[in-house]
């Protein structure tokens, strides 16, 4: 081959090149590159994302909608009917009880308490991060399992009606309780009372809530100006002072965000209970009795008939409660929030 | 004469200044010691409060251990030991056996590997579509995207389990692998990380004619590892632990996860008891890989937990 020729075909490839550049520019293909790119992701989202949305809100709107009878070609009248349902239904509101019940229980203690350990934490060298170590642990953990560890501590093995001190073994909780002299407890046994089981609830999910609270705080102390403690230090301010005046606005954004997922993941808390008290969601003998919203939603879809309404208006009237409840914290916050 | 009173206003003066240095210098010394005294008892407050709260967070890790490994008097006995008298490492056989572990970790690990590397692929490509691609509506559809993490997943769940019915996908893998490949969330992660690789890198690689996907393979992807990795992890710690949509759409033992099969499957379904040590063994054989990935992948695990806010 001469250079010539050589010449010519590079000539011709360029040419060729920059056609297709001019045709891909004409089509605007840099512009259909994105969503290529993103076609994977919008394809799934619409499925099982955007699709979800409209149609669990017409399921929510449709009277009675149930997912077999709808199998068998029976059309349902549009209206409130299911919301008006739900609302009335005292299963519904006793699982809507429980759920706030335990969010306004744990919410505060385990923030409490995350920010005191935090504090405490970042006072100190030695240590430190072993125990913060120590404490992430209950995050990395499966809460059906670890729940059932709780169950078998606060569980009455070979439970006496008559006479408790009679049962077979207490439990290692009320063998700590009878350690500092107090009366055994029948917490999750037969015949227990509802705010013993609450009691218990409220433990495992503080226990459990602690670490992500523990490792925002932290990580909000640890970007907090030095200075502010310095000429807190000089005035010789008593520490609750320092700690009310300067250590919580400063840390309210994580304070405030750490109460906002707090409450949103209260408000589903459904696995924590199933964890303890089983799929049954209450003591033996009386079944139902700690469901929580997600609870609810759950057993209407899985029942024989796949009450899909009933299940989609509960499940947005859980949206309406976390949205409304999110926009107070929000609204609170922005009030009492300093930068 | 007025020497000597100058004189004795000096010493007048000078004396009682003297006594105030060192009184000063004294209650300085006083409240140092005090203070010193103060600073010790709070610590000492601290970190006997620190300890407690380990103990108590610790406690029931111990619990469980030490209750695996007791036979069943000896775990039933009315004042409990705090360290088995015999250690029965036979429970841990039994729980294996009994509760059908094997399987249970073999359709855990496999949902968790292909729902991970699908899921990765997914949320690269689209991270890398939103940080450095440029076409139309962009920025609405990622506003979109951000609006749709605020909804609960439950009101998902409800037409998502109509819809794999209607698919015919109950029972198999598909149906816990493929609703839950996209991560809003993930996507926004990474989507950060890849907008801090500087611009000039991407079109400097345009000068010279690499290909986006080289590109992205060659430079985004190891500079973004860190966040790779926290993603893999979490994911992973997800479907091990996902408890609500396995219990839905799997009702055949093959197909359950470990959450699902672990409840009951020590109770004896005749007399309704427990056999706690062999259900506390199944509970430790549970935990322990999670330890194990804490132990190795600590920081990965905090820094992605710490942004994101969602177990799991």
């Amino acid at each position: 081959m001469t250079n010539e020729s050589v010449k010519n075909i590079r000539i011709k490839w360029d040419g060729f090149v920059k056609k297709i550049d001019a045709f891909c520019h004409k089509i605007k293909f840099d512009s259909w590159k994105g969503w290529i790119y993103l076609s994977p992701a919008i394809v799934l989202l619409m499925i099982f994302t955007v699709w979800p949305i409209f149609n669990t809100v017409r399921y929510a709107f449709l009277e009675g909608y149930e997912g077999m009878a709808a199998l068998s070609g029976k059309t349902f009248e549009v209206g409130f009917g299911n919301f008006e349902y739900v609302l009335g239904y005292q299963n519904f509101q006793r699982c809507l009880f429980n759920t706030i019940i335990l969010c306004v229980l744990t919410v505060p203690i385990s923030t409490f308490l995350a920010l005191l350990i935090a504090v405490c934490l970042n006072s100190i060298k030695f240590l430190n991060r072993f125990l913060q170590t120590i404490y992430f642990l209950p995050y990395v953990t499966n809460s059906i399992a670890i729940g059932m560890v709780f169950a078998a501590m606060f569980n009455i093995v070979g439970y006496n009606h008559q006479n408790i001190e009679n049962s077979v073994s207490l439990g290692i909780v009320n063998n700590v309780i009878q350690f500092f002299g107090g009366e055994p407890i029948n917490w999750i046994n037969m015949y227990s009372g509802y705010w013993e089981n609450i009691w218990v609830m409220v433990i495992y999910i503080v226990w459990n809530a602690l670490p992500f609270k523990i490792l925002i705080l932290l990580g909000g102390l640890q970007s907090v100006n030095k200075q502010y403690y310095d000429a807190a230090k000089i005035d010789s301010t008593p520490k609750w002072r320092v700690f009310t005046k300067i250590t919580v606005p400063l840390l309210s954004p994580m304070i405030a965000y750490v109460v906002i997922t707090g409450f949103i993941g209260g408000f589903k808390e459904y696995s924590s209970i199933v964890g303890i008290f089983d799929a049954d969601m209450g003591p033996p003998g009386d079944r139902g009795r700690l469901n929580t919203m997600v609870g609810y939603i759950y057993d209407a879809i899985n029942g024989a008939s796949k009450q899909y309404g009933r299940a989609s208006a509960a499940a947005i009237i859980l949206f309406i409660i976390i949205f409304a409840v999110t926009m107070v914290n929000l609204y609170v916050s922005k009030k009492k929030t300093h930068y | 004469m007025s020497e000597v009173n100058s004189n004795s206003n000096i010493n007048e003066a000078v004396t009682p200044s003297k006594t105030i240095t060192t009184m000063v210098e004294r209650d300085m010394k006083k409240v140092s010691n005090a203070q010193l005294v103060k600073k010790i008892l709070s610590n000492v407050a601290i970190y006997l409060f620190l300890i407690a709260i380990a103990i108590i967070v610790l406690f029931p890790f111990y619990w469980m251990i030490i209750s695996s490994l007791k036979s069943l008097e000896e775990y039933k006995l009315s004042t409990p030991t705090l360290f088995p008298e015999k250690i029965m490492f036979v429970n841990y056989v039994k729980a294996f056996s009994q509760g059908n572990l094997g399987t249970l970790f073999i359709n855990t690990v496999y949902v968790g590997v292909v729902s991970t590397i699908f899921s990765l692929v997914i949320t690269v490509l689209s991270a890398f579509a939103f940080a450095r691609l440029e076409f139309k509506g962009k920025d609405t559809l990622f506003a979109l995207l951000l609006a749709t993490m605020m909804i609960p997943g439950e009101l998902f769940t409800i037409t998502n389990y109509s819809t794999v019915h209607k698919f015919g996908w109950m029972n198999t893998y598909t149906v816990l692998i493929v609703p839950f490949l996209v991560s809003v969330f993930y996507i926004y992660l990474l989507k950060q990380n890849f907008l801090q690789i500087p611009n000039e890198l991407y079109l400097a690689a345009k000068v010279d004619g690499t290909k986006d996907l080289k590109y992205l393979w060659k430079v985004m992807i190891p500079l973004a590892f860190p966040t790779l990795i926290s993603i893999t992890i979490l994911k992973m710690m997800g479907s091990w632990n996902s408890y609500m949509w396995p219990n839905l759409v799997t009702k055949s033992e093959n197909m359950q996860l470990v959450t699902n099969g672990l409840r009951n499957a020590f109770t004896e379904a005749t007399s309704g008891e427990t056999d706690f040590p062999v259900q506390m063994a199944a509970v430790a054989i549970v935990s322990a890989p999670l330890f194990v990935v804490f132990l190795f992948f600590r920081k990965y695990i905090m820094k992605g937990v710490s942004r994101s806010g969602i177990k799991g």
